[in-house]
């Protein structure tokens, strides 16, 4: 008998600390490629999960986590210690986000950038932030008097290479004299080498430089060099306020907010997001007055119409650099296409590192 | 591309402007090294001097605060260093290499508040001569007085090794600590004095990065700068103006390979990504192949433990 109420006793308490800790202890964790101030990247989603707190929901952080091996321990550590959901942040952090999803079915886990969702609980999500690039491209276009666009670029991922491509597509359109000059850093964040890849590209011509690498050191050169300059992932006018045209701002609050609310009521599903201009995921800093009133109008009108669809970033004819036809004209690029993609279109310069 | 003679001088200037904190750490590594301590702790001491001349900017608005405050922070975190090996007599390697990775900690703590500030203006001496003189103008002017010194100071440190007694008692004791002693040097605080002499340069190479480079306060934000320094010395076989020329390559590939990027050359970017590296330790082993002078310049008793019988 006593037998009997011992095993009662035993499996009350253990569904009692089960509901406990699955009702009031909900937890949110977040794993960052950067330091929270960085200004760019990282400071945004950091952003985005003081939204989560404000909303009256627990959280914890991890900053400047290699992407890599220890991507994983820190994931597993946090999966291990009691989060309920796990945002990782940078395209790096796939595998690692895969692989401890596997062994931790419970926890439900969000992928920033990446396209591999080989578990129930994991789900991805991405802005349409070549949306912005090609906002960018168009303002470029106009602004350059040397007609030579220089790009800082991390790794050749497609993330990386669908904003060149926007960009360009957009610039050649209002100007097709113009160039594309890549250079290739191999790192998200290193201040010095991002200063002096901007300082190479102004020496080479280029009077526009552009950045897809986290820090303000490339604003901060093209102010110094008296170029101009767009800001990256956030709001990076006060770093350089005479040369940054307008900045690409990642806002991810209202989707942690609204996934983080899901996990805890237990309306959480797989899904995979991909969010622009429409649903405020991407947002525009403000337009320098340098541009002039009549092209902010003409932006602010392309902004609009991205934004309700009227037009695409990838509209045909899309060539890439042999001539051989990539979209056809009249035609825009699927999501699936670019997703993966992997080639440079016409007009930019060089070859993608393989 | 234009490759016309105004460009190549100014970007022979960049080069020189990158080299900086090299040519400092690596120089103050030098002496230290020649009295016959390894420190290792290079990265670490750069990396307090970043955060500590950064702040101190914040905090007073005075940049000269700001520099001699950074010095100041690689003396005291030397100290540590110096206290460690030469009075608990620790291991050189060992101590170093905590006190970087005590550095990269400690200086991402005192940083928390100071991430996202934009820095200041650090003013640039002779900035009319650089635009009215084609070629030499970007060269030879328009920097900040810490590149002058930085530029100086290889061929100061070799003069003070060379032809000063001063220089002669370091040597000695980096060379023979007993016989040092014999003759009546107090090698301990030789060997102190170095190692807080190297601390203070250190302290200044990382607010160069911090201060006047790319003026904010990022962290690890030397990135591996230190590392490099330290291989320098070697490399250089220990005299001062070897590790000048050293330095430059260094700086130079590093610059010139993102310059080939932009210009569009056709070869692999993993590989320029690796020229600097490759092309400096291949030029420094080529100038550095007389044996007879290597032995010269290599302090024989570096990282060993000295102590005093009494």
């Amino acid at each position: 008998m006593y037998k009997n109420f011992f095993r009662y006793l035993i499996s009350a308490i253990f569904l009692l600390g089960f509901s406990v800790n699955s009702n009031a202890d909900f937890k949110v964790g977040f794993v960052y490629v950067g330091p929270t101030g960085d200004h760019g990247w990282t400071f945004q989603h950091h952003e985005g999960r003081n939204a989560v707190e404000a909303a009256g929901i627990k959280t914890t952080f991890v900053e400047s986590v290699p992407e890599g091996a220890d991507a994983e321990r820190v994931i597993r550590q946090l999966a291990q210690s009691g989060h309920d959901l796990i945002f990782t942040t940078s395209f790096g952090y796939m595998d690692p986000t895969n692989k401890v999803a596997k062994d931790f079915p419970n926890v439900k886990f969000e992928h920033a950038t990446g396209y591999k969702r080989e578990h129930s609980n994991v789900s991805t999500y991405s802005a349409r932030f070549y949306e912005g690039r090609t906002l960018l491209g168009h303002i470029a276009g106009k602004m350059t008097k040397t007609n030579t666009i220089g790009y800082i670029a991390s790794f050749p991922i497609p993330e990386v290479i669908r904003g060149i491509n926007a960009m360009t597509l957009a610039a050649q359109k209002v100007n097709p004299n113009i160039k594309t000059k890549i250079v290739w850093v191999f790192t998200w964040y290193d201040p010095g080498k991002e200063a002096e890849a901007a300082q190479a590209l102004i020496d080479q011509g280029a009077d526009v430089i552009m950045q897809h690498t986290d820090s303000t050191a490339p604003v901060q050169t093209a102010e110094k060099a008296g170029v101009w300059s767009f800001g990256q992932a956030s709001d990076m006018q006060r770093f350089a306020p005479k040369s940054i045209l307008t900045s690409i701002i990642d806002d991810w609050a209202p989707y942690y907010v609204e996934r983080a609310i899901a996990a805890r009521d237990g309306t959480w599903n797989q899904q995979d997001t991909w969010h622009g201009l429409k649903e405020g995921m991407v947002a525009m800093g403000p337009y320098n007055s340098a541009m002039g009133a009549d092209l902010v109008k003409e932006v602010e009108q392309l902004q609009k119409d991205l934004a309700s669809g009227k037009v695409h970033s990838f509209t045909g004819p899309i060539y890439d650099q042999k001539g051989n036809i990539l979209v056809a004209e009249g035609k825009v690029a699927d999501d699936g296409m670019l997703a993966g993609m992997s080639v440079y279109v016409k007009g930019v310069e060089g070859d993608i590192p393989k | 591309m234009s490759l016309d003679i105004s460009f190549i001088g100014i970007l022979i200037g960049s080069i020189m402007a990158s080299s900086v904190p090299l040519i400092l750490a690596a120089s103050g590594e030098l002496i230290t090294e020649r009295s016959g301590v390894l420190n290792l702790g290079v990265e670490g001491m750069m990396i307090i001097g970043a955060i500590s001349g950064f702040a101190l900017m914040v905090i007073t608005d005075n940049l000269f605060i700001a520099i001699v405050g950074s010095m100041l922070s690689g003396v005291i975190i030397s100290l540590i260093f110096g206290f460690l090996t030469q009075s608990l007599l620790t291991n050189h390697v060992a101590t170093g290499l905590a006190l970087t990775i005590f550095g990269i900690g400690l200086s991402a703590m005192l940083g928390k508040n100071f991430v996202g500030i934009p820095g200041k203006e650090f003013p640039i001496l002779f900035s009319s001569l650089r635009e009215s003189i084609p070629f030499f103008g970007p060269i030879l002017f328009g920097h900040s007085i810490v590149l002058y010194f930085a530029f100086a100071l290889p061929f100061l440190t070799n003069y003070f090794l060379k032809k000063t007694k001063l220089g002669l008692i370091v040597r000695a004791v980096g060379d023979s600590p007993v016989s040092a002693s014999n003759q009546g040097i107090n090698v301990i605080l030789v060997r102190y004095c170095c190692i807080l002499y190297g601390g203070a340069m250190c302290g200044l190479a990382g607010a160069y990065l911090s201060l006047i480079y790319t003026p904010q306060w990022i962290e690890n934000m030397t990135a591996g700068r230190g590392w490099i320094a330290l291989a320098l010395v070697v490399f250089a076989t220990w005299s001062p103006i070897k590790v000048l020329i050293g330095a430059l390559i260094f700086g130079g590939i590093t610059i010139l390979q993102l310059h080939m990027q932009a210009i569009g050359f056709r070869i692999p970017v993993q590989f320029l990504s690796a020229l600097p590296y490759l092309m400096t330790i291949i030029v420094l082993v080529v100038i550095s192949r007389d044996s007879r002078k290597i032995k010269l310049n290599t302090p024989t008793s570096l990282g060993r433990i000295f102590y005093k019988e009494k």
